[in-house]
Order: C-alpha cells, then sequence, then structure tokens
C-alpha cells in the first residue's frame, strides 16, 4: 500500500503554509455548513484534517492504481470507433476508482456535491496524480470546467451539471480550432439561437480536444454572425446526452498517450449559454486558462517529483567503478539540481495557489455580502498576484519538468534510453507541458507586462522583508545583489524604447525575475523546514549564474544585433 | 425487493505479516505484535467488497461490521465505515482474551444471534493465524449453511444467493437459502476504495472508551458500540482461555521449501488413513 501523498513530506508541508488558516477561514464562511452537511468541518483545524485526509485517499489510489496502470495505459491508449473514444483498460480503471473514492469536484461548494476544499489541495491532487500518471492528470483536471459553470453559469446550469461531477462525468474544454489555436480570437465554429428547439445549436469542427468525448463539454463558439475577433465569441455547455458531437479522429502523441487528444464535429449539437454572450473569451476562457495553467504546473511538478524518484533511486543502486555511481560529483551534481529545481517549482506552484486561494474566496464572500475596505484591497492585491505568478510558474515548472525528465534519462544511461524503465515514459509525457494551455513564448507574452510596469520588482522588494536567521544572510544578499541586477538589466531595455527590442529580451527578463522569486520562496521555506536548506543553497547559486548570463547577454546585445536573426 | 437484507461482515485486526523482518517473532515463538502495524485483515476486505456489491445491487441493505479484539481494534470499525458500512461493533471484553478458534466463533455467534442478519461474510482465514476455521465454526454454531472460497456473488435476492467458488481444481457455482455463511477468498474483487465524504463523516467515530480516554466529545461523530460479556451473555466459560481447547506445545522457524498438497475424499477410509499418517509423524497425539 504505496502512497504518493504521505511519501511525499513536502505537500505536506505546503498545505500547513501559515496562509492556509486565513484561507479555509474564507472559504468555510464561519464554518456554515458544520451540521448541514455530515462531512463539513466544525474549524479550520478540523478542515485541515479533512484535506489531509482526503488528499491521503488520493495519494493510495495513485500509488496503487494509476501508477501501476501507467505503463499499460501509455502502451494501449484510448481506441476511436464508431464516433466515440472507449478510454484504455487501466484508464476506466483509474476513473472508476476516484469515482467511487468520490474526490471528484473535491473544490466545488457542498450544495452540489463537492467537497469545498480550497485550490492548494485541489492543485496538490492534480500533482499528486500527474506523478502516477501523467495523461490521466489530464482528465482529472478538465473537472476545472465545472469551476468555471460554479463561477459564471446561471443557478439553473449549475444545478443541472455540477452534482455530476461528484458522480464521475468527465468534462473537456472545447476551444482550439484547426485555424484557432495560439490565437483564439479566429474560432469559426458556430452557435445559432432555435427558436424551436429554445436552445443553441453547434456547428463546425474543433480539434486537439483533450478528452473530447466526455459528458460535459465546455465549448467556445461564435454566436454574434459576421464578427471576427474575440468580441463576437460566446461559451456554451453541451450534454452529451443532446446528441450531436462525434468524435472524427483521435492523435497518435509522442506522450500523455492515456488522455484521448480528439477532432471532433459538430452537427446541430444543442448547447446552452454561459454566463453572458460576447465575454466567451474575453472573461470566461481566460479564467478557465489560468485554472489550467495552474493544473499545468501541477502536472508539471508530478513529472517532475517522478523523475527525480527514478533517478535518484537509480542512482544509489547502480553501481561502476566499485561504487553507487550517486557517489560521482557528475551524477549527484545533476541529482542536487534536480531537486532544487522540483522544489521550486513546487515552492512557486503552492505560492500561486494561495493567492488565487485568496482572491476566489473574496470573491464568492462578495456574493453574500459586501467586502470591507480592507478586505476589497486584499482580493484586488491577491488576484493580481494571481495573475502576475501563473504564467510565471506555467513556464518555470513545465521547463524544468523537461530538463528533470532529460536529466533523469541521463542518470540512468543506455537503460533510461530503453521501456524497461519509466524515464523514457516520463520524458515524453512531459514534452507537452510546455505547450499546451499555452506555450512558454506565450506565457512570457502574459508576463512581461508586469516586468516592465515593476510588480515583480515589487513583489520580490516584499519578500526581501521576510527575516531570515543568520546564516541565512549570505544567501539573502546574494539575492538582494540578484535583484539590482534584474533592476539594471529592466532599465537597459526600456531606455531603447523599442517594443520588437523589448519582445526579444522579454524571456531573459521573465526569467530573471522568476528566479529571485523562486530562490526567495525557497529561502522562505528552509526558515520553517530543513527540508529546503540544500535545494536553496544550490538553487540561489546556479540563479546567480544563470541571471548573469542573461544580464550579460541583454547589456552587450546592441540593437542591430536583431538583424543577425532576421 | 420486500425485506431489509442484513449483513454481517467478520473482520480482524491483524499484524501486517506480509513484510515481516527479523523482529516479527518473539523469543517465544509468538507473534511480536509491536513490531507488526495492525491491518485490516485482507481477506475481510474482500468480503467488505463483496457485502458492498450486494448493496449495490438491492434497495434495502444495512451493512454491519463486527470485530473481535482489544479497544484499538475500533480502528478496523472505522475503516469499514470509510468504505460503505453502515455501522459496526465492536466485540471487546478481558474476558474474550486469549480465544482460540473456538472461543472466538463463540463469541461472534452470541454476538450475531443479537444482531439478527440475513448474511454473513467473512474473510476465508486471517493472515496472523491461517487457519480459515472461524468462518465455518460460527456457521455451525448457527446452524446455518456455509458457502466458503467464494469469489464473487452472483446473484442475490431476499431468500437466497448464488455464489460463484473458487477451488483448486476450477470454479463451482452453487446456490443457497438465506441465512448463510460466506468466506470468501483473496481472488476476489479487491475492496474500493475510502469514500472522502464518509471518511469526513466518520473520521471522529469513536468507541466510548476511546472517547473517555481521548477526552473526546461525541458531537455529532457515529458512536462505535461495544459489547462484551454482558451484552452478549452465553456461557461464560466458553469465552477466553478458557474456552480454548488449543494449546501450543512448541514453535518452530521453518522455511518453507515446496508446496505440497494431497486431495483426500470425505470417506471414512481416507479420514482414517490421515489421521494415522499425522499421529506417525507426531503431528498430532
Amino acid at each position: 500500500m504505496a502512497n504518493f501523498y504521505t511519501d511525499n513530506s513536502d505537500l505536506k508541508f505546503h498545505l500547513s503554509h501559515p496562509l492556509m488558516q486565513k484561507i479555509i477561514a474564507l472559504k468555510e464562511q464561519d464554518f456554515k455548513d458544520y451540521g448541514v452537511y455530515d462531512y463539513a468541518p466544525a474549524n479550520v483545524e478540523d478542515a485541515l484534517d479533512s484535506y489531509d485526509k482526503v488528499l491521503e485517499i488520493l495519494g493510495e489510489i495513485t500509488a496503487d492504481v494509476l501508477a501501476v496502470n501507467a505503463e499499460g495505459v501509455d502502451h494501449d491508449g484510448p481506441v476511436c470507433e464508431g464516433g466515440r473514444v472507449t478510454y484504455a483498460a487501466g484508464t476506466a480503471e483509474n476513473q472508476r476508482a476516484l469515482t467511487q473514492a468520490g474526490v471528484y469536484g473535491m473544490s466545488l461548494p457542498r450544495e452540489y456535491g463537492g467537497l469545498n476544499m480550497s485550490m492548494v489541495p485541489y492543485v496538490m491532487s492534480a500533482e499528486i496524480i500527474g506523478r502516477g500518471d501523467a495523461g490521466f492528470a489530464n482528465i482529472w483536471g478538465l473537472q476545472d470546467c465545472a469551476e468555471t459553470i460554479h463561477e459564471f453559469a446561471s443557478e439553473e446550469i449549475k444545478k443541472e451539471f455540477l452534482p455530476r461531477i461528484n458522480a464521475g462525468e468527465t468534462c473537456s474544454m472545447d476551444l482550439t480550432e484547426p485555424d484557432a489555436g495560439s490565437d483564439l480570437q479566429a474560432v469559426m465554429l458556430k452557435a445559432q439561437w432555435s427558436e424551436e428547439k429554445g436552445m443553441w445549436l453547434l456547428n463546425g469542427v474543433k480539434r486537439f480536444i483533450t478528452n473530447g468525448d466526455a459528458q460535459i463539454k465546455l465549448v467556445l463558439a461564435r454566436s454574434e454572425e459576421g464578427t471576427r475577433d474575440g468580441r463576437g465569441l460566446s461559451y456554451f455547455v453541451h450534454d452529451q446526452q443532446w446528441g450531436g458531437v462525434t468524435v472524427r479522429r483521435i492523435e497518435n502523441k509522442l506522450g500523455i498517450k492515456g488522455s484521448p487528444t480528439c477532432e471532433l464535429v459538430f452537427k446541430n449539437a444543442p448547447a446552452k449559454l454561459v454566463g453572458d454572450r460576447k465575454l466567451g473569451l474575453i472573461k470566461y476562457v481566460m479564467s478557465l486558462m489560468n485554472g489550467a495553467r495552474l493544473g499545468v504546473g501541477a502536472q508539471s511538478v508530478g513529472i517532475s517529483e517522478a523523475a527525480y524518484r527514478e533517478a535518484y533511486k537509480y542512482a544509489q543502486e547502480r553501481r561502476q567503478f566499485g561504487k553507487a555511481i550517486i557517489e560521482f560529483p557528475a551524477v549527484y551534481e545533476m541529482l542536487g539540481v534536480m531537486k532544487a529545481k522540483l522544489q521550486a517549482s513546487r515552492a512557486i506552484l503552492y505560492e500561486t495557489s494561495r493567492f488565487v486561494d485568496m482572491y476566489k474566496a473574496y470573491g464568492f464572500v462578495s456574493e453574500s455580502r459586501k467586502l470591507s475596505p480592507e478586505e476589497r484591497a486584499e482580493y484586488k492585491k491577491y488576484s493580481r498576484l494571481a495573475d502576475m505568478f501563473t504564467p510565471v510558474l506555467k513556464m518555470m515548472a513545465s521547463e524544468y519538468c523537461n530538463q528533470n525528465a532529460y536529466d533523469a534519462i541521463q542518470v540512468h544511461g543506455g537503460s533510461g534510453f530503453m521501456k524497461e524503465y519509466p524515464v523514457e515514459r516520463l520524458y515524453r509525457d512531459a514534452r507537452i507541458t510546455t505547450i499546451y494551455e499555452g506555450t512558454s513564448q506565450l506565457q512570457v507574452v502574459a508576463a512581461i507586462r508586469y516586468v516592465t510596469t515593476g510588480a515583480y520588482l515589487a513583489q520580490i522588494r516584499e519578500y526581501e522583508k521576510v527575516e531570515v536567521r543568520p546564516e541565512f544572510q549570505s544567501l539573502k544578499d546574494m539575492l538582494i545583489g540578484m535583484t539590482d541586477e534584474f533592476e539594471k538589466a529592466c532599465a537597459v531595455i526600456s531606455e531603447i524604447h523599442d517594443n520588437e527590442y523589448l519582445d526579444f529580451h522579454a524571456r531573459r527578463l521573465v526569467e530573471m525575475a522568476a528566479h529571485i522569486i523562486m530562490s526567495y520562496l525557497l529561502l522562505i521555506d528552509s526558515q520553517r523546514s530543513d527540508d529546503f536548506i540544500s535545494s536553496a543553497k544550490i538553487y540561489i547559486a546556479k540563479s546567480q549564474a544563470w541571471n548573469r548570463e542573461r544580464y550579460e547577454y541583454i547589456v552587450n546585445f546592441r540593437p542591430e544585433d536583431l538583424q543577425s536573426f532576421r | 425487493m420486500t425485506k431489509k437484507v442484513r449483513i454481517v461482515v467478520l473482520a480482524k485486526q491483524v499484524p501486517d505479516t506480509r513484510n515481516v523482518g527479523k523482529d516479527a517473532m518473539k523469543e517465544d515463538g509468538t507473534v511480536n505484535r509491536s513490531a507488526l502495524p495492525a491491518i485490516f485483515n485482507p481477506e475481510d476486505m474482500n468480503a467488505l467488497e463483496q457485502a458492498l456489491r450486494i448493496k449495490d445491487l438491492l434497495d434495502d441493505v444495512e451493512i454491519t461490521l463486527l470485530t473481535m479484539g482489544p479497544g484499538r481494534a475500533a480502528d478496523i470499525i472505522r475503516e469499514g465505515l470509510y468504505r460503505g458500512a453502515d455501522g459496526g461493533i465492536l466485540l471487546t471484553d478481558r474476558k474474550f482474551a486469549g480465544a482460540d478458534t473456538l472461543a472466538t466463533s463463540y463469541a461472534l455467534s452470541q454476538a450475531i444471534k443479537k444482531i439478527s442478519p440475513d448474511i454473513i461474510i467473512a474473510g476465508r482465514q486471517a493472515i496472523d493465524g491461517d487457519t480459515a476455521q472461524v468462518g465455518p465454526q460460527v456457521a455451525e454454531k448457527m446452524g446455518w449453511p456455509q458457502i466458503t472460497y467464494a469469489e464473487e456473488v452472483l446473484e442475490v435476492n431476499d431468500s437466497k444467493i448464488t455464489i460463484r467458488r473458487r477451488l483448486e481444481r476450477g470454479v463451482e457455482t452453487v446456490t443457497s437459502p438465506l441465512p448463510v455463511l460466506i468466506t470468501v477468498t483473496a481472488t476476489a474483487a479487491p475492496c474500493r476504495p475510502r469514500h472522502a465524504k464518509r471518511l469526513l463523516k466518520n473520521k471522529n467515530a469513536r468507541t466510548m472508551s476511546e472517547l473517555q480516554a481521548e477526552s473526546l466529545e461525541q458531537g455529532n461523530a457515529y458512536l462505535i458500540p461495544e459489547w462484551g460479556f454482558n451484552e452478549i451473555g452465553g456461557d461464560e466459560k466458553s469465552y477466553g482461555m478458557s474456552g480454548s481447547p488449543t494449546k501450543v506445545k512448541k514453535i518452530e522457524n521453518i522455511i518453507l521449501q515446496a508446496k505440497e498438497s494431497k486431495i483426500l475424499s470425505s470417506s471414512d477410509a481416507d479420514i482414517d488413513m490421515l489421521v494415522k499418517e499425522l499421529i506417525a509423524s507426531h503431528t498430532i497425539g
């Protein structure tokens, strides 16, 4: 009876972050559900204990079922026949086990069958599942659609769809089309109101739809005839039972093979409008996308964890030249850096999740009463922090999970290249994470404005105010130096007043900020637990060198150098 | 369905003997319980799953988990509640201590008579003793038919049950009237996971003794009943040590070299042969 939650003390560490007290108090709104639902907590401590227990269930199922099935699922994959998708046997078993455990809809309110848990444990569940079977993490993570329905749909739609999530019905988020990938404004799938049916009818094609044969679908479609941009798009919910959607084919992919990626044909498929017309892309999808990016961040950390563990285990067992290979500097350096990247990714994952928790909780509180001016300010602050941290988290965690999967194979040597070891699967599964839900390049586009407005810098200066024990002062001094260097690099670029020049260096600047932020998080975590000290030391020293390289490149780069790349 | 079907699942808390280390046995040859984690006997988990499947099939089913043991065996009841049992009873009394299979089955059957179920489901055997005697002995004491080595409940209604048995040389499908006692093998379906809401609802379920020991309030949590001699009555001498004819003569550590078995019929001649062989090899007598 293995358990991917209890075997990883980092998770419990993040679950016990001091801010969780406030998050839970807000989320439970004075514990109003206690006594109304027999599984609702009585107080913060009780709620935290419940989080712990539910994650324990998830950790056990992931270790004993998902991780055991992962190889078979990767081999078999789903099949598409007669317009419908059948999961691989292992995927179906995973789904059954998680449904039987009643853990779907963990973040939904109790009135809709959920467990009303905050984002932090929900994101943790995605990380745990990602470690067991990265492909399954998508099917699990698509319950985010319920979150969107909960936030934006009418009460009628909420009552109709949300309780079904806990019963194990799956979701899909149907956005991409053959000619609308990164540029979703180009979506053409048509939505027309039918007086006769009293519903909207959807017609067109969607492509690369993860879990496209789901029972509950959220569809981005063009409801405003004659429009060509994002303002003509609305958001719809479609129930598989209403018919009209078939799967034309599923993709044959490099990794996450258990998760079916579908091409869908909509022929007069009935649908209901979610929220208001014309806000589909500009409001709802953007919100959904932030949630999805958090999900990919969690999935990435899960893959990183799996890769690190496999590499560490192998390096201890494998002997060459008369000793375990972990004894060689070339190998232990690799492992040390892998762990530092892993813990740094996890640190920003849960920091971001806490920000999301705070602003979402205030959002729901504000539905039942007016927020005080202080609360209003906090709501705004955390909402901005969440927006600002999400792209950095998504980019860094996904890039690191690829690097860790690469290094995990390297530690295995020739054996790692073979199917006998799980690292080659992790390597293939990792590859998509820097691509979907916005490529790393697009995360930079979302993040760069916070570089130019000085928002990252301001947050870094906030972290600088945190007191550290004397033995950590030298690490902090390094970070203060790196922050000054980052500020200078930003100044060099802004003096040029050229957008193309800024775009060219954008990734370097965002990464510099990211390294400093993640370094601070590890430093701060080291004050609460010794488990982070080695990673903090390794990561800060590496970050200093990585930032120096970027700094040198930026200050020595002349605008005319752009020509060489064209 | 016309009437409620009551099921009692017999479960035992056992030391986890599946991953034993050097300190698993004490000098005197008894199990060192402190070195081994206490777990829900694995085949009793399979038994619970079969009970839950009957509950899935029929409209009105009530599952009660019955376990005998010291106070900490309340963990077994909680585990059952997390996975779908409706209630549980902890059979605990100093008078029951030191029971062999005979005294155990006596205590269980006394408790079962009080619950008066339609079906009793138990694991085939527990991993600490491996006797596989308690289930059949309970059936005998109740005077009920028994179906051993059950692998799957195929059909059930309020008067009869059809079951597939896994035997040494194949499978057998049998039908029995209710009431009946069933013992389930490890090849049966594994138990479903803990259910999140059930766990959160029952995580504070305690026996009265536990509440007192932990100085807790019951609140709205389930109070696990504790039954002792006073609750189930019967012949005091049949419980515990005094009701246990089994005496341990000697314990040896052995390493199994080969797995061999003999197939015997139930004819008197075969049994006579076996007894003579066992006496000759000083296994009994």
